[in-house]
């Protein structure tokens, strides 16, 4: 049984129909923490010594957060920095994150199309988010590839519940072990390898 | 024993009281019912210490139904009573016509004259206001759907009384006696305008009515302003029992129900910014007043009447009960209420009501009915009544376990008043912001000021300021604090904080409680209490001074906004360490010194130290000194 963590930020969250629906999904799930940053450090205040501490308790990272403007929300950076620290995650000295996995949830409001090359945003979800992939080699963790929601905006409810209920299980396979990431690291989503399943 | 009689009366019923409700309450039987046997017990049948002066005891019993509808009045605000008028009119209509009706042909079917048989379905078809609201407020299902819609009933039954009492002389059998014939029951008219001409009597009638919502509109509050400055509690409590009698004598001289006239005062009020100080005043004497009431029914019990014919008296029970409740749960089925709701609202009404009593004595000075039905229907009433706590019982544990669905808390109706989720005791420079705050984010609080020229000021400028002393219990639970979810404490007092933080951690441990302090005596005060959002009033206000000053000086304005929040932090800290060390003086002397050159130590080392945590990541230096890190940059 893997223990997952998952880093969560969102600014906005009371007006997310989505975000609200993937969080209550997971509500009771066994072995999974939600750290809900914007509601832990309204002040930006992030304690290095307890976010590392609560790092070095789990097995795998998951930063869910909105995909705005092609990157994360201020806080989920400034945490970023100041936690994954030269000395502590990297670094020759730096080995705690050492063999974790880790892996993005994003929520997008464009549809899955427009992120291509010849689509509206000219990049794929995963060479934007080519940095979080490389800090997570930095870190000597295994980079899961993005489990992204795209379209949020013209999303109908029963989407919405479709897809929080596959949230839920890829956190339930991830938990009991029941993937091998080599075979998922050449996928564009994860969530492509929860259709297949069905 | 006739020199100390009515100290030995009060003994007599205090002690009944005393004893079985609390044996009641124990035994999960509900207050109603420990006093109706307590009432029993005392009465002429058992031990026989009171009976006879049964009348006299009546009277105060009943002025606490009159309480109890001038304190549902309070809660009510008349867009409250709009709100409700299709349960009120639609549910209270049909159920006495339909109840009347049925009983009256029943009536007719027993060889009784058609008139006499109508009147005893009028009679019949009212439900006890008193043993329902008081047993549903203790079982906490006012605010589900059964409750409120039998409330609405109660109250369309409390109103039909006036037009019950106007058509009564219209089924005499006799000659009508003449107007001062029917001046037993305490609601009976004995007042001047009996000998006014009818047009007469309505005007004194539609001015009597007029004089209270004029007087609770523009005279109470003025006069109650200058009984609150005196700042002497018992005068408030006298004022407003004065004001509940004046109007039940009022009401009484133009021959109307008093308990109407108290419920519409009541509403009158309800605007009222002393409405809670009104509440609570009356509270306790309403609670004695109708437990008075509930074992003179007991008392009142004529177990001669029964033993006469006990096989008729309980086929008249349960005839009267079984019929109710069919028909309410009709109405409850047609008004498209949930099966559990119907289950609440079919038990809680298939009784006979208290004013049957004043009904039947009425009905018989004016000749409608006869002493031969009367007395066998008294002990039917009374017996329905006394069941009703059972019947409560018996749906509780029995019936809706089996059949019910879990009701719901009738959230979305909100008929009976809103309750805020926060409550704010002390209006000032503090409480205000607080509930400015509030406002601004959606979140409507009752505010409760000791101050009664703060309290009118602010009234007039629409807030829901309420008068009164926040440290009183009783006051906290008038302003929803059983129902609310946190309590805010800003008063300037520091004493007073203290005093409201004990009196809720005491009456309402559900409550959080965010309280606003002086120094740190008091914060240390309040953390024993186990309060943990504790604010002193000036020291956020210091640190941004602190900070403006040093960003003033040229630091840059992100170091001293994290300096702020450190200094805070381990300030906060430090409050609650020594909370624990300072009943003794010097060791807290001492500790405090020290912790106050340990900020310091700490502060000057970040900001020497580059912020550690903050700006390793940023600082070459780190980098540099790690050669297997540049090794590793290298090869690559």
């Amino acid at each position: 049984m893997r223990k997952i963590l998952i880093v969560f930020a969102h600014p906005a969250f009371e007006k997310s129909r989505v975000n609200r629906a993937l969080v209550g999904a997971l509500a009771d799930l066994d072995g999974v923490t939600l750290h809900d940053l914007y509601e832990r450090y309204p002040e930006m205040d992030v304690d290095v010594k307890a976010e590392q501490r609560l790092l070095e308790a789990n097995d795998i990272v998951i930063l869910q957060y909105p995909f705005f403007l092609y990157g994360m929300p201020a806080l989920l950076k400034e945490w970023m920095d100041l936690v994954l620290v030269h000395g502590w995650a990297f670094g020759s000295r730096g080995r705690a994150m050492r063999g974790k996995w880790f892996c993005p949830v994003i929520t997008t409001g464009g549809g899955r199309l427009s992120y291509a090359r010849e689509g509206f945003n000219r990049f794929s979800i995963r060479e934007l988010l080519a940095p979080l992939e490389q800090t997570a080699h930095l870190c000597g963790m295994r980079y899961l590839p993005p489990f992204a929601i795209h379209g949020t905006n013209v999303m109908k409810p029963d989407a919405v519940r479709e897809h929080a209920s596959r949230y839920r299980r890829m956190l339930k396979l991830l938990a009991d072990d029941a993937f091998d990431p080599a075979a998922l690291e050449k996928l564009d989503y994860l969530d492509d390898r929860m259709t297949e399943k069905q | 024993m006739h020199e100390g009689g009515f100290l030995f009366q009060a003994f007599v019923y205090l002690t009944a009281a005393v004893v079985s409700v609390p044996v009641a309450k124990k035994l999960g039987l509900g207050s109603v019912l420990g006093y109706l046997i307590a009432g029993v017990v005392i009465g002429p049948f058992v031990l026989g210490f009171v009976g006879e002066e049964g009348q006299d005891v009546m009277q105060f019993a009943e002025f606490g139904i009159i309480m109890m509808l001038f304190l549902i009045g309070l809660e009510l605000q008349p867009e409250m009573i709009w709100k409700l008028k299709r349960a009120i009119l639609g549910m209270g209509g049909v159920q006495v016509g339909v109840t009347a009706l049925l009983i009256g042909v029943a009536g007719v079917g027993f060889g009784l004259r058609w008139q006499t048989a109508l009147a005893l379905g009028l009679v019949l078809g009212l439900s006890s206001t008193a043993i329902v609201l008081q047993t549903l407020n203790e079982k906490g299902l006012m605010k589900t759907d059964g409750g409120q819609n039998s409330f609405s009933v109660l109250l369309f039954q409390d109103i039909a009384i006036i037009p019950i009492l106007a058509f009564f002389p219209l089924l005499a059998t006799g000659s009508p006696l003449d107007g001062s014939g029917h001046g037993d029951g305490p609601h009976a008219s004995t007042g001047w305008v009996d000998g006014l001409p009818i047009w007469g009597r309505t005007v004194a009638v539609l001015g009597v009515v007029a004089g209270i919502v004029l007087a609770g509109k523009y005279l109470v509050n003025p006069v109650f302003r200058l009984i609150a400055t005196t700042r002497l509690r018992e005068l408030v409590t006298a004022a407003a029992l004065l004001l509940v009698i004046a109007i039940t004598i009022l009401m009484a001289q133009v021959g109307l129900s008093p308990a109407l006239g108290a419920f519409l005062a009541g509403v009158v009020l309800a605007q009222s910014e002393y409405r809670h100080e009104l509440e609570t005043s009356i509270e306790p004497f309403k609670g004695l007043l109708l437990g008075l009431f509930f074992i003179s029914v007991g008392a009142s019990i004529d177990f001669q009447v029964i033993a006469a014919d006990p096989a008729l008296i309980i086929q008249l029970v349960l005839a009267l009960i079984v019929l109710k409740f069919l028909v309410l749960a009709a109405i409850g089925k047609a008004f498209r209420m949930s099966y559990d709701a119907i289950l609440l609202f079919a038990f809680a009404l298939a009784q006979g009501g208290e004013f049957a009593f004043v009904l039947f004595s009425f009905g018989l000075n004016n000749n409608v009915f006869e002493a031969s039905v009367v007395d066998p229907m008294i002990a039917v009433v009374a017996l329905s009544m006394a069941l009703t706590p059972l019947l409560f019982m018996v749906n509780e544990k029995l019936i809706r376990p089996r059949f019910g669905t879990k009701e719901r808390v009738a959230a979305e109706a909100g008929v009976i008043e809103e309750r805020s989720r926060v409550i704010i005791a002390g209006f000032g420079r503090v409480g205000s912001t607080v509930g400015r705050f509030m406002q601004a984010n959606d979140e409507e609080a009752t505010y409760l000021d000791i101050d009664p020229d703060n309290v009118d000021l602010l009234r007039k400028m629409g807030l829901k300021v309420f008068y009164g002393d926040a440290s009183r219990a009783d006051l906290l639970r008038t302003a929803g604090a059983s129902e609310a979810e946190l309590l805010v404490i800003a008063v300037d007092d520091p004493e007073k904080t203290i005093e409201i933080a004990r009196t809720a951690r005491k009456y309402f441990p559900h409550l959080d409680i965010v309280a606003r302090t002086g120094g740190l005596e008091d914060s240390c005060e309040l953390i024993d209490m186990g309060i943990t959002s504790i604010y002193r009033e000036t020291f956020d206000s210091a640190l941004r001074m602190g900070s403006e000053a040093l960003s003033t000086l040229g630091h840059r304005k992100y170091n001293v906004n994290r300096a702020m929040k450190t200094f805070r932090k381990h300030d906060e800290q430090h409050i609650r360490e020594l909370a624990a060390m300072r009943h003794d003086r010097k060791t807290l002397i001492r500790e405090t010194k020290q912790r106050i050159e340990d900020l310091e130590r700490l502060m000057l080392r970040e900001r020497d130290e580059l912020h550690r945590d903050k700006e390793l990541g940023w600082d070459a230096t780190g980098h540099m000194s790690d050669e297997g890190h540049m090794r590793d940059g290298k090869n690559r």
